[in-house]
């Protein structure tokens, strides 16, 4: 049962993606409008209230990793001038775009009518879409997003949002796609958003069981995929949290462990947080390297990236922009490095951790500069050691297979061993 | 410096080597402890208005990184190895103690790992005022303008709040004054380099702006008004050299080797970005009117081209280079960019594929403030001004 429940939620979402890229590659003939914007802070019903199909460059580079194609369109950026030194993402998606611009499906994405340049949370993404600009030679409009520097959203903060949304956004949105605003579209959107987060949260929140019925990293970056990309919003979105919950709360109930490429987990033996994105490149070895030691994550920061909903945010239609200006400041890189701490203890209590993992990129300076202060502080108020590691979003050249799994086994010994301490 | 003569530019240039190369901010607490019950407040790069921090009471103190002299000990254990050398010399300047007498520090919105550093400041400093200062990024002047005066405020009353000194509006028009002057006094220096490159070494240049980084404003001026009059007194000789701007190092400084490599190599520095926070606005800022207001204004208005800014002009980053270029005179351009720097590398193609279509000659390479060898700078150096004299003569 569980697993026929499990196959349809996958089902799902591979229907709903394969839709998705087909609309995208007749866009050019059917002349839907076409918006560029990122993960973090995107506007997915804003956008689909114009009935425009928003394209999300980091889905698209992190698919290319996983299909094994990142590394030659890498380096077809950097012969191109763009510097080893830089996210891969970016390079990934302009070495895409000039190989042709297959997405994920192997079909042609089509260029955007307008880039959406959500400033939420990540500097590059400011540099990206200036690149893009010269590539694609489309109108661009910047969306400011604040930074929680002092770990709270300052109402001057909103109010400049607000206003960014009403004066730039949507007159930019109305350009592009030829049509007025509707904001009761954009409320019924909202609304549509609101009931998925709710299941998403409750399988999210499943993690708390033990043993736990998901992989609060691997299992959710698949579970998080269409509401941080194109499905938010939408009544796929919600038909596919809506099964997605009823399989994972069966499994919970059932008292089974989380599905894993070599099918379900078994005997739980160590449960983590992790902090930081996973490596795409190598990611079912990477996975690999956990199940085969029956660990399994119960919390991750990274699935937050596109909104911290288990912290009680939800889309608000009865405040159609404001709740935008909410959901963008709340993304977890806009988050200040206190609240990124508090944020990890909380999941190591709740969540009932036995350690804690940072897998620094190389690519993310959002990400991944402050980690390793991350890790000591988090050490000292859990009293609980973590692990770090190191790889890359993309780029294969920075995955160490043997030395990551070395670092990991030494870990898990090290928990073994702490807890024999304790019952000794 | 015997009274009543005229400093030499040796005096001055030794002086401001003094107060560059001292990683204990001897400057700063000399003036804290002639000044008792003042505080200091630091600043990172790039932009930061200087003049709130000045109006507030407090010493404007610029924190650049450690350079090629720091050792670093503590830094490293903050910092993977693929995050540039800025942070973790800041971190080893903080954690050694160096920057204790900083009542406050402002990190403003130049990349990633500044804003992280924020962050990590708050934990590491609890008792130090924090603030990350996210300057407007939308092309929208008016909703731009509102938000910057809103943030402006906020820092008057916190600075205000931590010197004990809330500045009226006389103070904080007197603050804008006396950096319009500073400004225009940076804008001067960098004028008659351009004019007389000569005359003006860059290598000097550079250390007294960054004494100015350490010094209250109106010394800074005193110091660099003594020095463009020693110059005067004693002219360089003209050489036969390339005419270049440097490009990318407005945030983790070269050391200064690296710039004394490239002009003995053949290339006089005519325009650079290094320490751009202190003539980022480009225009006065006005005296009449609200002066909080008038910063706001300015910022906005302002068209500095940087690549800590949003460029809403489509061709902006194209044009850019040539303009500068033009602007300066230059032959050619010499990208110098801190390794792992994002904002300087992402910034990189769109900069160069703009200069390579307009056939300015370009090179780049990336170093690190540490930099202790020159030589593959020099010879690259040297082989651009060489190959930029032939294709002149052509
Ligand atoms: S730097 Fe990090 S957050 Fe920004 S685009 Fe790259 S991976 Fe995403
Ligand atoms: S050198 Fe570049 S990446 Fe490093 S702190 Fe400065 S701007 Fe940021």
């Amino acid at each position: 049962m569980a697993e026929a429940l499990k196959d349809r939620s996958m089902l799902l979402q591979k229907e709903m993606l394969a839709r998705h890229f087909e609309r995208l590659a007749r866009a050019p003939e059917t002349g839907e409008p076409v918006v560029y914007t990122f993960v973090p802070g995107n506007l997915t019903e804003l956008i689909r209230s114009f009935d425009a199909l928003p394209v999300l460059p980091e889905i698209n580079a992190l698919q290319s990793g996983m299909r094994k194609l990142s590394g030659d369109y890498i380096a077809e950026a950097e012969r191109a001038g763009h510097s080893e030194d830089v996210c891969t993402y970016v390079k990934c998606d302009i070495g895409m775009m000039r190989s042709g611009n297959l997405g994920p499906g192997g079909l042609k994405l089509p260029k955007p009518d307008l880039l959406l340049l959500s400033y939420t949370g990540c500097y590059t993404f400011m540099k990206w879409f200036e690149l893009l600009r010269e590539e694609y030679d489309c109108p661009t409009v910047m969306f400011h997003v604040p930074y929680q520097g002092d770990g709270v959203l300052e109402p001057e903060h909103r109010s400049y949002m607000l206003r960014q949304l009403r004066e730039q956004v949507i007159p930019a949105l109305e350009k592009a796609t030829g049509r007025k605003y509707d904001e009761d579209k954009l409320r019924h959107h909202l609304a549509l958003s609101a009931k998925a987060e709710d299941d998403l949260v409750a399988v999210l929140q499943a993690g708390k069981n033990r043993p736990s019925p998901i992989d609060g990293y691997f299992g959710t970056v698949y579970y998080v995929g269409p509401i941080f990309s194109a499905f938010r919003g939408t009544e796929e979105g919600v038909e596919y949290y809506r099964t997605l919950r009823a399989e994972v709360e069966e499994r919970a109930a059932l008292g089974l462990g989380p599905i894993t490429p070599d099918g379900p987990l078994e005997g739980e033996r160590y449960r983590l947080v992790v902090e930081g994105p996973p490596n795409w490149t190598s990611f079912r070895d990477f996975w690999k390297m956990f199940s085969d030691e029956k660990a399994v994550v119960v919390a991750s920061t990274y699935t937050k990236v596109g909104g911290t909903y288990d912290f009680g945010f939800r889309h608000d239609p009865s405040d159609p922009l404001g709740t935008l200006a909410d959901y963008c400041s709340g993304c977890y890189t806009n988050l200040n490095l206190p609240s990124r701490i508090d944020m990890i203890c909380r999941y190591i209590e709740e969540y009932q951790a036995d350690g804690f993992l940072i897998n620094s990129v190389k690519s993310c300076n959002s990400f991944s500069a402050g980690q390793l202060m991350i890790l000591r502080e988090v050490e000292k108020r859990t009293g609980i050691p973590g692990a770090f590691i190191e790889s890359d979003l993309v780029d294969p050249r920075y995955f160490s297979a043997a030395n990551i799994k070395n670092r990991l086994e030494s870990y898990f010994q090290m928990i073994d061993a702490r807890r024999l301490g304790k019952t000794a | 410096m015997a009274a009543g003569h005229a400093p030499t530019r040796a005096e001055l240039v030794e002086k401001a080597r003094d107060i560059y190369d001292d990683l204990d901010f001897g400057a700063v607490r000399r003036w804290l402890a002639e000044h008792p019950g003042r505080k200091a407040a630091g600043y990172l790069p790039v932009y930061v208005p200087r003049e709130i921090i000045h109006a507030c009471g407090l010493l404007p103190v610029g924190i650049h990184g450690g350079g090629d002299r720091l050792e670093i000990i503590r830094g490293d254990a903050f910092y993977q190895s693929y995050i540039c050398h800025l942070p973790r010399s800041v971190i080893e300047l903080a954690q050694s103690g160096r920057l204790d007498m900083l009542s406050a520090v402002l990190f403003p919105s130049t990349c990633d790992v500044i804003r992280n550093l924020s962050g990590m400041w708050k934990l590491l400093y609890p008792d130090a005022y924090v603030r990350y200062i996210d300057v407007p990024q939308t092309p929208d002047r008016e909703a731009g303008a509102d938000f910057w005066e809103s943030e402006l405020r906020r820092l008057v009353d916190d600075l205000g709040a931590v010197s004990g000194h809330h500045p009226t509006d006389a103070d904080l028009r007197a603050s804008v004054e006396l950096y319009n002057q500073t400004r225009a006094m940076v804008r001067s220096l960098y004028a008659a380099r351009r004019e007389r490159p000569w005359d003006l070494p860059s290598e000097e240049l550079y250390v007294l702006l960054r004494a100015g980084e350490m010094i209250p404003p109106e010394e800074f001026i005193q110091l660099a008004r003594e020095y463009l009059a020693a110059v005067e007194a004693e002219p360089g000789r003209p050489r036969d050299n390339s005419r270049v701007v440097v490009v990318g190092a407005f945030c983790e400084q070269p050391p200064l080797g690296l710039i004394i490599s490239i002009e003995r190599a053949g290339c006089y520095v005519v325009d650079d970005d290094f320490l751009l926070g202190n003539r980022f606005l480009l225009r006065d800022v006005p005296l009449d009117g609200d002066p909080v207001r008038a910063l706001a204004e300015a910022f906005v208005s302002n068209d500095q081209c940087t690549s800590v800014l949003y460029e809403s002009d489509p061709l902006g980053k194209k044009r850019v280079m040539q303009e500068r270029v033009a602007a300066a005179g230059a032959d050619g351009i010499i990208f110098a960019t801190p390794s792992f720097c994002d904002p300087a590398l992402l910034d990189q193609p769109m900069l160069r594929s703009g200069a390579e279509k307009a056939c300015i000659p370009c090179i780049a390479f990336k170093y690190a403030e540490n930099t202790g060898q020159f030589q593959q700078f020099r010879e690259q150096a040297g082989t651009f001004a060489d190959s930029i004299k032939l294709w002149g003569a052509a």
